[in-house]
């Protein structure tokens, strides 16, 4: 647990959220490496490009992880709903590939309520949950200035307990530390584009 | 207790034949005869004759193929309600049980009268017997093969001192025809010429030389029953069912130090029809109040039609577990508490379905991990360090590209990208002792591509066979 982590950018615990965009994995990994619990990584069986456990050692030990993998996104919906309301892994990652409705996010949310877990749906661009606690966005940045190539871009879209805003965020993979590169709250420019 | 014809009587009783009947078992490049009945054997057919000699001989012979195996359980089968006579009986070759009587005869009237009940109830199993009663389990064992008539144990051939066939014809050979003949020679020289093993079998024989039964030991059942004087029906009257049943299986378990990791649930419907509940348990258990809600979702699905008046359980796997100390904050274990979370999925989606990564000892990306159930497996650690790898790894997809350096622009998923930084290349060569469909290519040249758009993506370059692919994707 990184001291200099900003609050702003805490998953709020015992919630459900969302994170789409094409660095929504590297959200979820170093979110699922700061719960510091057992994580438990839901998936479709069918669907591609799996996690690559080497890949994800510079986030966190793969021995923390369990995964499941399901048939349907109901399925999916029922292991979430299962485990968030255990409480037994602290942390629950579901990729999910059909919009969820009010109902089938009410449920989850109340199961995180109720199980103390926290839970992170990725979902694809615009299938967002109005039961969601907060909606972010995560996208790679070119990092022009060299470095250790792990620039990212955090935007929190929607947030029904906080502000929204932006960030630009690196991992050191040595520390398993997350570096804020800009001032919370303050708004860069368009993303990967120089200045 | 010798069954002479145990093989053709077990496969007879299954289904009756009349006339010649034999079973054929492969040996070699030849089917033999393994087994006869009596008609075959009046017949002029013998074991070990060739099926093809057989038939000429006797034209309406009738075979099947012969079932080892399912002998040897339908022996161990009549071991086990052989106990009805006396606590002790073990097997006896393939084909034989020995019962030690002593102590026992009495209660059945004597040792005539219940020889005579041994017999009666075999020949009412269809089963030929041969009975020998003797002193000893080697005399027992004499009567039994070779003693039809009343005579005494030192007037029967040597043969049935359980010789092997060789032995026996060497001492017929030198003239010692009867076990009394073998008795009363000098024994230095039979040691000598025959080994310690004759004299051995003699002395059993006669008494001189103890013999221990082994009774083979019970297996421990592990099933519990419960019959209902009335048909129940609601979700919680068979829960309460279970409970009870459930009880009593963990007593049974604890007592032998070992926990039920499949447990098969039968309920038995008044119209006779049956419901089976399996669960399977991602780690052994014998706690019936972990174990019972875990039922929940099961039971729930039943359809108890008229009602259930039979419920039976039984542990179908089980492994051993060791007692456990506890704390004193008796609180469970997060290792418990994730458990009981992966059997409840394992309901749900199957417990295969459940899984963990571990680390694999190859370079190869595709292979540097195996993905186990995690009820099987512990997670393990000793990951090797390797260069950077991507959070994401796909099968390849081919880009437009070509030279052995990263294209500056490229197409992928229908997106445009420019390359602003390559790190490599990371060159990966095939295990060539692996057949691997993926690796056909030949060896590749890893790159990590940094773009302009924002996206990091590993891409490869194949220089025996020049082509670019996309595999992976770091964030």
């Amino acid at each position: 647990m990184s001291p200099d982590f900003p609050p702003a950018l805490l998953l709020r615990a015992a919630r459900v959220h969302e994170v789409y965009g094409p660095g929504a994995t590297s959200f979820a990994a170093i979110m699922a490496a700061r719960s510091g619990g057992d994580i438990l990584w839901i998936s479709a069986a069918w669907q591609s490009g799996a996690l690559h456990p080497p890949g994800l050692r510079g986030f966190l030990d793969p021995a923390r992880l369990l995964l499941a993998r399901t048939q349907s996104q109901t399925d999916s919906l029922a292991v979430a709903e299962e485990a968030l309301r255990d409480g037994g892994p602290a942390f629950v990652v579901l990729e999910i590939t059909r919009p969820l409705d009010l109902r089938e996010g009410r449920r989850l949310q109340l199961a995180a309520k109720a199980g103390g877990a926290t839970g992170l749906c990725l979902i694809p661009e615009g299938m967002g949950s109005n039961a969601a606690e907060s909606r972010w966005h995560a996208a790679p940045v070119l990092d022009q200035g060299g470095g250790d190539s792990t620039l990212m871009r955090w935007e929190v879209t929607k947030n029904k307990s906080g502000t929204i805003g932006a960030w630009h965020v690196r991992w050191d993979e040595q520390a398993r530390h997350l570096h804020v590169v800009s001032p919370a709250g303050e708004r860069p420019g368009p993303a990967g584009l120089p200045g | 207790m010798w069954f002479p014809r145990l093989a053709s009587d077990r496969a007879l009783r299954a289904c009756p034949v009349d006339g010649a009947f034999a079973l054929v078992a492969r040996q070699g490049n030849a089917e033999r005869l393994y087994c006869v009945n009596e008609a075959a054997e009046r017949a002029g057919l013998d074991r070990g004759m060739g099926l093809a000699d057989a038939r000429a001989f006797c034209p309406e012979l009738i075979s099947r193929p012969a079932r080892p195996e399912q002998d040897a359980r339908f022996l161990v089968a009549l071991r086990r309600w052989a106990l009805r006579w006396c606590p002790w009986v073990g097997l006896e070759g393939p084909d034989g049980l020995v019962l030690d009587i002593t102590g026992a005869a009495h209660l059945w009237g004597g040792e005539a009268a219940m020889l005579a009940d041994m017999r009666a109830r075999m020949a009412a199993m269809g089963l030929s017997l041969r009975l020998g009663a003797g002193e000893t389990r080697g005399a027992a064992w004499a009567y039994a093969h070779y003693g039809e008539g009343k005579q005494p144990l030192l007037a029967l051939p040597v043969a049935a001192l359980r010789l092997d066939a060789q032995t026996c014809t060497a001492l017929e050979r030198m003239g010692l025809r009867r076990i009394g003949d073998l008795a009363g020679a000098a024994r230095a020289p039979l040691a000598r010429r025959f080994g310690p093993g004759l004299l051995i079998r003699l002395d059993q024989a006669l008494g001189r030389m103890p013999e221990p039964l082994a009774p083979a030991p019970e297996p421990v059942h592990y099933g519990v029953r419960l019959s209902l004087p009335e048909p129940i029906g609601l979700l919680g009257d068979v829960m309460a069912g279970t409970e009870r049943l459930l009880g009593a299986l963990c007593t049974k378990l604890r007592a032998q130090d070992s926990g039920a990791r499949r447990l098969m649930l039968t309920l038995r419907r008044v119209d006779q029809g049956s419901q089976q509940v399996e669960l399977r348990l991602a780690a052994p258990m014998r706690d019936a109040a972990r174990i019972l809600p875990l039922f929940e979702r099961g039971l729930a699905e039943v359809d108890a039609g008229f009602g259930i008046d039979q419920i039976r359980l039984e542990a179908t796997l089980v492994e051993p577990l060791a007692t456990q100390q506890l704390g004193l904050g008796a609180a469970p274990q997060q290792g418990d508490r994730l458990s009981d979370l992966i059997t409840r999925i394992g309901t749900r989606i199957g417990l295969e379905n459940v899984l963990r990564f571990l680390p694999a000892d190859s370079h190869i990306p595709e292979r540097s991990f195996l993905i186990a159930p995690a009820a099987h497996s512990t997670p393990e650690t000793g990951w090797h360090s390797t260069p950077p790898r991507p959070l994401r790894l796909f099968a390849p997809e081919p880009i437009a590209a070509n030279g052995s350096a990263p294209p500056a622009r490229f197409r992928w998923r229908r997106m445009i990208l420019h390359t602003a930084r390559a790190t490599g290349p990371e060159r990966i060569a095939p295990e060539w002792w692996l057949e691997d469909e993926g690796w056909r290519h030949g060896m590749r040249d890893y790159w990590r591509v940094e773009t302009r758009q924002g996206r990091r993506l590993w891409l490869f370059h194949t220089p025996q066979n020049p082509g670019w692919f996309v595999q992976g994707e770091f964030a």
